[in-house]
């Protein structure tokens, strides 16, 4: 049963992120990536981080995403009439970078297995049945300094988003 | 009847390559930060498959954290798009030579 939400699920996030990249239509391609995040948060469900699904549909699906489908509104975005032309360099990138990950994998999906064990027996924040609640636990105890620097990166980002966008202030005068 | 580790590897490998083929050959600005979404998406994937596999919660944690440098990515990103579709009146990103030699 697992098997069959996991394949679901993988093969939906894999079409639709084929098909962000190969759609010339941005909204298009905002619209694909709308059922991928939806996707994804369905397969954080199945890996019990309720909380993170909920999130990522709240924060990706509700608000990068419509952020993004307003630019594309506002700046009247005509689709592409082909791709850039460096797509050979993007060939010798990925495939062979493809193949070394496949290779990777299939040899090393034993080593993963007998690492485990060792890595499970020490003592950690297990995850319990209450996600958020551990969640918020391990957030503002372990993770306490980075969270607030994470705050501070979303001060430094708004500031400086209001700063790139807003116009000169000779343009408003005049 | 649990899924290997392993798939959850390939899966974000196919994602995340999918992202950068995106981000190599658009030329549409905003289909690059889309296809850098995608990329961010596969290590979010990658953290809580292995919160998962070895039970600890940090992997959850620091997918929180790519979430705020995602959104701060998004705002800065898009804010600088409007700035230069003012500037150019195009986002066509092979228009944009001006850091080049």
């Amino acid at each position: 049963m697992s098997q069959l939400f996991f394949g679901y699920f993988a093969g939906m996030i894999a079409i639709t992120s084929i098909l962000v990249v190969a759609l010339r239509n941005p909204v298009y391609s905002a619209l694909s990536l709308l059922v991928m995040f939806f996707h994804v948060a369905g397969l954080f469900v199945t890996l019990h981080a309720e909380f993170l699904a909920a999130v990522q549909i709240i924060v990706y699906a509700g608000a990068i995403l419509v952020l993004y489908l307003f630019v594309v509104m506002i700046l009247n975005v005509t689709q592409d009439d082909r791709y850039h032309s460096q797509w050979r360099i993007a060939g010798v990138v990925c495939i062979p970078l493809f193949i070394e990950s496949m290779l990777l994998l299939s040899g090393g999906a034993g080593a993963v297995k007998t690492g485990s064990p060792s890595l499970q027996s020490e003592p950690h924040d297990a995850i319990t049945t209450d996600n958020t609640l551990a969640i918020g636990k391990t957030l503002f105890s372990t993770y306490l300094f980075p969270f607030e620097v994470a705050s501070l990166v979303l001060l430094v980002a708004m500031i400086g988003a209001i700063v790139l966008a807003k116009r000169d202030i000779g343009d408003t005068n005049a | 009847m649990t899924i290997p580790i392993s798939y959850y590897l390939i899966l974000s490998a196919i994602v995340f390559l999918t992202g950068v083929v995106g981000v190599l050959i658009r030329r549409n600005i905003i289909a690059i930060l889309l296809s850098v979404e995608l990329m961010l998406n596969a290590t979010n994937i990658n953290f809580v498959a292995f919160s998962d596999h070895l039970q600890d919660l940090g992997g959850q944690v620091f997918v929180f954290f790519t979430l705020t440098v995602a959104a701060a990515e998004v705002a800065v990103g898009l804010a600088i798009i409007i700035a230069l579709h003012r500037s150019r009146s195009t986002i066509n990103v092979e228009e944009f030579n001006l850091l080049k030699w």
